[in-house]
């Protein structure tokens, strides 16, 4: 069965989002730090009256925090509590996969970014790491509680 | 027309409507259950509120109605066509009575007899004959002058007393329309009434939505306001005003559509106090005042609890039994009286007894009992105090706990609830004359009014509630103004201390060059307890239109929400209470504040209310102050740097034939180095067990006779805490914990020495 994913890029590694999550992509936007949160959290942002908080999805997903002056985009996904803004590098094609390329975490990988992810999708040119958007929230909340 | 009757004129007509339906439904389908029961419940409801209300016909006849259907859904009768028209003329007849009730007031002077005796005829098994016994009906009752002047209405579809049995139907039918035209003017049929068409049902979520959006638009109105500001041309600005105006009016009606009188809530007390005082064997009476007070919905909602709960509580341990109160010169029956009124954007809530009152001796014995406190703080609390005790957790004064209250659960909820929705309460009580309880409650918890502050470069909000005063400090004064004890600031407001609390530290934000520069300083209340929150530059007043955070930020206690601010920037809302604890301004938990300070009442300093103390004031490197009991002192001596000698890793001086031991005041033996003290070392002389130790100070400053008060519990080690002495703050020393910390090993060190 074919699934649609939104791609986007963390730290040079692929990562995808099914795209019936994504509510829509920003260009960098304006943000309230939020200080004492979380460092997965990096803001509140303003979205057409809705407050959002925006996720460093390089913090969640365990990565090395982003150079200074790259500015980062938003994926908007829905979730069970609302809007919530992935922060990301770069935004990817929409790519269409199959499930026969797909395959669990391998048990090699550790960390964040296993936990955050429910597989990996096998393209013909790179490895795609399907993004939990819940389990990533979920990571976040018990980081933070 | 009262409240009451317009409410259920409303909710018959409503039920009405479906009654026609179920009842056509029913009689294609009688066996079908639901319907029934829904039928029977419309029914049943409107005989009993009609019962209440006293319209009497209205009740003969639905009741004549009910046992019909009681005998139908017990599968006595079947419904069949006869039946069905027979209840349809009652639901008409109904109508009509209720049409006349909207237009007077009044139930009309008609005589029902023969809708009365056709369903009573109906309801008899169908084998036996016509019963002849509703012959018997009452005559109708003259009119009442009421009737007689306010209504012109002259169309009694009024039966002849002969004509007993069913008439034929469409005689009623004709009938209705013309009493119908006649008493509900516009109304055609009886179906549409004036009420009904006035008011409407409307799903909350809707409502929700409603005030989400004026949210919005206000903060569309702010943003576009600020445009203006920055001069714009004149038909802008009256353009820009009008909006101005019609989004306050707006945002006023969408709130106005949440506001529900108190009166709502309060209607169920009057059962609630008797039924309480009832089981305690009381007599109570029950007043209101404003009951058209009007508040949100959801603020309603939220106090429902915790006002019953007040009430069972002033019926359970308020108000005495008669006796006592005759015993006492009151008269038998107690009053409970309710009071909610309006007061700047507030609603004040009142519940008043005349009852027992509460004796602030019996609380602090139980709070002694329980641990709540200790005995030197309850011995030093105001009676005031003592009876705010209750609020405390786990606090239930109750002898004897009885299934009404008393469980040890109470009041800590009632505060914890009421704080919860940004009010406070408060209590008074008078000994053998009542107590009053006070809650105030903001009117609605969606758009509240804010100060907005700056600091590190970033906004907050804080909540008006929360707000007492402003104070700036010039760039001159606040240099002095500030007064540090250890890593704590104070600022000494009208005499007292005011605890500063610095935002940028508590958000762990970059520290600013705060030296040389002025100090504002928000002070706030939290939990009865004021502290300063110093902000790097205080904005505006502002309303602000509060959402809530996502899950991952719940979990930080010093944000209450946050909101948008005109520029459309996204500003974090404090909570005042979170940050004050978070600063340790107010404990964490409840109670503990308490004992902190009596501790420094417990450990050798005598304070009492009434009694002065001696202190001698010093002061220490860094330029504290500090006191120490003149009591305790036995010389004051200045030894030059020739004289002080070392032993065991510590400076010594030979006094008298004894080794003294120099150590500071906060215990420990690290002194400044000698070259600093200026080759000389001024000290205080204390007599420690057999010998002496000098404490080492920077200068004695005075001796003064003060009566300490406005102690903190904040204090660092070898301090007990501070108090303001000739308008400076100043440290008391914990002699005790300085003199253990001279330790054994010294004493063995002398012992040695002397026995050289």
């Amino acid at each position: 069965m074919a699934t649609q994913f939104a791609t986007f890029v963390l730290d040079g590694l692929c990562f995808g989002v099914e795209v019936t999550q994504v509510q829509e992509v920003l260009r960098y936007q304006e943000m309230t730090r939020v200080p004492l949160a979380p460092d997965t959290v990096h803001g509140l942002i303003n979205l057409r009256g809705q407050i959002v908080t925006a996720l460093d999805m390089r913090a969640c997903a365990g990565l090395t925090p982003r150079p200074e002056g790259q500015l980062p985009m938003n994926v908007v996904v829905r979730t069970d509590d609302g809007a919530l803004s992935l922060l990301v590098d770069e935004i990817g094609d929409v790519v269409d996969v199959d499930d026969t390329q797909f395959e669990p975490v391998p048990d090699t990988l550790r960390g964040r970014a296993a936990e955050t992810s429910s597989g990996v999708y096998k393209l013909p040119s790179q490895l795609l790491l399907a993004l939990d958007v819940q389990k990533a929230v979920r990571v976040e909340a018990v980081v933070s509680a | 027309m009262n409240e009451a009757v317009k409410e259920f004129l409303i909710e018959s007509y409503e039920n009405l409507d479906r009654l026609d339906l179920d009842l056509v439904k029913l009689e294609k389908h009688p066996t079908d259950g639901p319907t029934l029961a829904s039928i029977f419940r419309t029914i049943h409801t409107i005989k009993g509120t009609c019962g209440f209300l006293a319209f009497s016909k209205l009740e003969g006849v639905s009741h004549v109605g009910e046992s019909l259907l009681v005998k139908m859904r017990d599968g006595v009768l079947l419904l069949d066509q006869e039946i069905t028209t027979g209840l349809l003329q009652m639901v008409d007849v109904i109508r009509r009575i209720l049409g006349h009730i909207e237009a007077t007031g009044l139930e009309p002077d008609e005589d029902y007899s023969d809708i009365i005796a056709l369903l009573t005829h109906l309801n008899q098994p169908r084998e036996a004959a016509p019963a002849p016994a509703v012959t018997e009906v009452p005559a109708a009752p003259l009119r009442s002058p009421a009737v007689m002047s306010s209504s012109t209405v002259s169309a009694p579809a009024a039966s002849d007393q002969a004509q007993v049995l069913a008439p034929p139907p469409d005689q009623l039918a004709e009938a209705a329309p013309q009493t119908a035209d006649a008493v509900g003017g516009e109304a055609q049929d009886g179906r549409k009434s004036a009420v009904a068409d006035s008011s409407l049902r409307i799903d909350v979520g809707i409502l929700d939505k409603l005030m989400n959006l004026v949210g919005e638009l206000v903060l569309a109105r702010n943003q576009i306001l600020q445009f203006t500001s920055q001069g714009a041309d004149a038909a802008f600005v009256s353009a820009t005003q009008r909006l101005n105006l019609v989004t306050s009016e707006l945002q006023e009606g969408v709130m106005k559509t949440r506001m529900q009188p108190i009166g709502n809530i309060w209607s169920k007390f009057p059962r609630v106090v008797r039924d309480v005082a009832t089981l305690c064997g009381k007599q109570v009476r029950i007043e209101m005042d404003g009951k058209d007070t009007e508040l949100d919905k959801t603020i309603i909602e939220a106090i429902k609890d915790p006002l019953t709960h007040i009430i069972r509580n002033s019926v359970d341990h308020g108000i005495e039994s008669p006796e006592v109160r005759v015993a006492r010169g009151k008269g038998p029956e107690g009053l409970l009286r309710l009071r909610a009124y309006h007061e700047g954007g507030h609603i004040n809530i009142e519940i008043v007894d005349d009852g027992a009152g509460i004796d602030p001796n019996k609380i602090r014995a139980v709070a002694l009992r329980r641990g709540v406190v200790t005995a030197e703080l309850a011995g030093r609390m105001s009676d005031q105090d003592a009876v705010r005790l209750i609020f405390q957790p786990g606090f239930s004064t109750a002898e004897k706990v009885s299934n009404i209250s008393g469980r040890g659960v109470g009041m800590d909820v009632v505060k914890t609830n009421i704080e919860r929705i940004g009010g406070q309460v408060d209590i008074h009580s008078q000994v053998g004359e009542g107590t009053t309880i006070r809650i105030k409650i903001p009117l609605t918890l969606a758009i509240i009014p804010a100060l907005i502050v700056t600091s590190a470069g970033a906004r907050y909000a804080i909540p008006q509630v929360n707000l007492l005063e402003l104070v700036r400090l010039d760039e001159g004064t606040a240099a002095t103004a500030v007064e540090r004890i250890d890593d704590g600031t104070f600022y000494r407001l009208r005499g007292n201390l005011l605890p500063l609390v610095w935002l940028r530290r508590e958000l762990n934000l970059a520290d600013s060059d705060s030296a040389g520069q002025a100090v504002n300083i928000v002070v706030l209340k939290a939990d009865e307890r004021r502290f300063g929150l110093v902000v790097d530059r205080i904005n505006d007043t502002e309303e602000i239109v509060v959402k809530p955070l996502s899950r991952q930020l719940k979990s930080i206690s010093m944000y209450a929400g946050a909101t948008i601010m005109g520029d459309g920037a996204v500003a974090l809302i404090l909570d005042v209470l979170g940050l004050a604890q978070r600063a340790r301004v107010v404990s964490a938990t409840r109670g503990t504040a308490h004992t902190e300070t009596a501790h420094v009442a417990s450990a050798g300093v005598a304070v009492s209310d009434a009694g002065r103390q001696t202190l001698l004031v010093f002061g220490v490197s860094g330029g504290d102050r500090m006191a120490i009991p003149l009591s305790q002192v036995t010389r004051l001596e200045e030894f030059s740097g020739a004289t002080i000698e070392h032993a065991g890793g510590r400076e010594v001086v030979q006094y008298g034939d004894e080794i003294m031991p120099l150590v500071s005041p906060f215990g420990g033996d690290c002194l400044p180095s000698l070259d600093e003290a200026g080759g000389t070392r001024r000290a205080i002389v204390l007599r420690h067990n057999t010998g002496h130790v000098a404490m080492v100070v920077d200068e004695i400053i005075d001796i003064v006779s003060e009566r300490i008060s406005g102690q903190r519990g904040r204090a660092r080690h070898g301090a007990l805490g501070s108090v303001v002495i000739q308008e400076r703050v100043t440290e008391l020393v914990d002699v005790d914990a300085m003199l253990a910390s001279v330790g054994r090993t010294t004493f063995e060190c002398v012992d040695m020495a002397t026995g050289v």
